[in-house]
């Protein structure tokens, strides 16, 4: 290192500049130390309530767990007409939120004319995502249960957390899109093309990405919700399945469930954690157990989507 | 450079005619009083200190200026040959005019998919959907921008797995697929390195052959090389317009004999 020393600066002799390095760097110990500690905070604790959970519901979770109506005894009891709901809920969530969400997202971005009454709907809309979920459930039960006259239903239901993640979904999208290089959409409109075929072929499918987690987000926020759909007024005892279409005599239509009463996941839960029986509060863990499972599980598949579609995506 | 053998043709046709152009970006006059001929299956190369106004002016040709709020063509126009119509005029859609005239922009950028769906996707927005047809006029137009040779192979991989140079020339190649009347350059090789920008020119001089070229370029031995026209413009206006070698070897105007002498700029 001889060589080196008559490259140094002479007015820092070489040990004095080391001496400064080093002191420099022990601030960079001490950010690594604390946030290994801030993260160990969230993920050990997530951690040991999931394990809690799971030493305390997993010996519950078998098949007759999933195909069992609640019960008043807690060892016959099961998941079946919440899981279900939980699953119909959600199909009404994704298909009145992704559609609304997505194309609010992409009128914002590519056609709305940049003034101010844009910009207070874009205030509006962020404000939107801090409203409390209760709110939407009051809202809904005016709105969708009564004036509409959906009832307490899937449908309700539905369109109640659909709103609940509308916002979400508009500002997934507006950032998805915004992530789209200029350089794009101008190739895109110098080949003649209109913001429509800009929108279809470019802007949808290079934004698909962003978009996707931000739905999958949504949906996760959105299965766990309890308030708004009690608010509503969903079962919390419930031994039938909604009709399943063309099954039964008389044959059920092809939209009679959406009108069904029904129960989901979290509310079972709730159901099951206010009961003194320490039996259903093994219930109540399995279910909790099966609830985050597909929580997780959608969030893995969010995770999964944007690494495929992004693949083809560079810049 | 056989500055003195290349014969001009004394009158050769007009394709497109700026006449007293102006141009705002919201209060900002970019553009004062432009008139400027370009001429048919010629190169006419656009050169200036930067800021000067070159992009602005050749973004009015395709009308990419109406895609931002603010911006305003304001008095006079440019005229399109042998129609006569105005491309700046209000009852002219911009998408018409796009469809006329392409662009090759100054960084690559083309689509992320892949290098057929590239080309094709200017026949696309055309409405052609016939397979065999697409295939053709995806084809000949990588032929044309001389890239076929190296992607004829790989058509579905993607496009921004070529190199700079080959994207740029895909870029071409999506240009030229819709068989446009008139294409711009904006210092299409700025961003490559010497190999590539001196493929790109080959390509540009073989391309008037069959297509008006306009070309923005920073690099005044790129403009005598490839072009027959140039206009040299300064802060937003048009100084002086001549067949390329007598304005390098001549320059009528003594701001632009210290332009390309180097006194500035
Ligand atoms: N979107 C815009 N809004 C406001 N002013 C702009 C905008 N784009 C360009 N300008 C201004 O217009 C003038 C001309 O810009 P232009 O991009 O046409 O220059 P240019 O000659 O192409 O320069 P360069 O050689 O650096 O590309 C410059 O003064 C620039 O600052
Ligand atoms: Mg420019």
């Amino acid at each position: 290192m001889n060589e080196l020393k008559s490259g140094v600066s002479e007015s820092m002799e070489l040990g004095t500049l080391r001496r400064i390095i080093v002191r420099a760097k022990r601030w960079d110990l001490f950010f690594v130390v604390l946030g290994i500690l801030s993260l160990m905070i969230g993920v050990l604790t997530f951690a040991v309530l999931f394990a809690d959970m799971a030493s305390k519901g997993l010996p519950r979770l078998n098949w007759e767990f999933f195909t069992s109506f609640p019960s008043r005894r807690a060892a016959n009891a099961g998941i079946l007409s919440a899981w279900v709901g939980t699953i119909l809920v959600m199909l009404v969530t994704a298909v009145a939120a992704i559609p609304l969400g997505v194309a609010a997202g992409v009128y914002l971005e590519e056609y709305a004319p940049k003034n101010w009454i844009t910009d207070v709907i874009e205030i509006n809309v962020s404000n939107l995502a801090g409203v409390p979920s209760i709110v939407y459930g009051l809202l809904a039960l005016g709105l969708f249960v009564y004036q509409f006259g959906f009832g307490q239903s899937i449908l309700s239901a539905g369109l109640t957390l659909a709103l609940l993640i509308l916002p979400v979904v508009i500002v997934a999208t507006r950032e998805a899109i915004r992530s789209i290089p200029q350089s794009v959409r101008e190739g895109s409109y110098a080949c003649g093309a209109t913001t429509w075929q800009t929108v279809r072929d470019h802007i949808l499918p290079y934004s698909s990405p962003g978009i996707l987690t931000g739905i999958i987000i949504g949906m996760a926020r959105a299965i766990g919700e309890t308030a708004p759909i009690i608010t509503i007024g969903a079962l919390t005892f419930i031994a039938f399945l909604p009709p399943q279409p063309y099954v039964g005599d008389p044959p059920a239509g092809l939209f009679d469930w959406l009108f069904a009463p029904f129960t989901v996941m979290p509310i079972q839960m709730f159901n099951w954690t206010s009961r003194p029986e320490a039996a259903f509060a093994e219930n109540a863990a399995a279910a909790g157990f099966v609830l985050v499972f597909m929580t997780l599980l959608m969030n893995g598949l969010a995770i999964y989507l944007r690494y495929r579609l992004r693949k083809n995506i560079k810049w | 450079m056989d500055a003195n053998v290349t014969p001009v043709p004394v009158t050769p046709t007009l394709k497109a005619d700026v006449r007293d152009l102006d141009f705002y970006y919201g209060s900002f006059h970019a553009l004062k009083k432009v008139t400027m001929p370009v001429y048919e299956r010629k190169a006419t190369a656009l050169i200036g200190p930067s800021g000067c106004g070159k992009s602005t002016l050749l973004r009015c040709f395709n009308r990419m200026h109406d895609l931002y709020p603010g911006n305003r063509y304001e008095g006079g126009g440019i005229v399109l040959h042998p129609d006569n119509t105005n491309l700046l005029a209000h009852g002219v859609d911009p998408i018409e005019v796009r469809m006329r005239i392409s662009m090759v922009f100054q960084k690559p950028n083309p689509f992320p998919k892949s290098i057929f769906e590239n080309v094709a996707y200017s026949l696309r927005v055309r409405g052609l959907r016939n397979k065999s047809e697409l295939d053709d006029r995806v084809e000949a137009a990588l032929k044309g921008a001389a890239l076929w040779k190296e992607v004829s192979g790989r058509l579905s991989e993607l496009g921004a797995n070529l190199s700079g140079g080959q994207q740029q020339r895909l870029c071409i190649a999506r240009a030229l697929a819709s068989d446009p009347e008139l294409i711009l350059f904006d210092e299409p090789t700025s961003a490559l390195d010497p190999i590539a920008t001196a493929s790109i020119e080959e390509l540009i001089t073989e391309l008037k052959e069959k297509v008006t070229i306009l070309i923005v370029t920073h690099n005044m031995q790129q403009a005598a090389r490839i072009s027959d026209y140039t206009a040299y413009m300064y802060l937003g206006e048009m100084i002086e317009f001549g067949i390329t070698d007598q304005l390098f070897i001549k320059p009528q105007k003594k701001q632009t004999e210290d332009y390309i002498t180097g006194r500035f700029g």
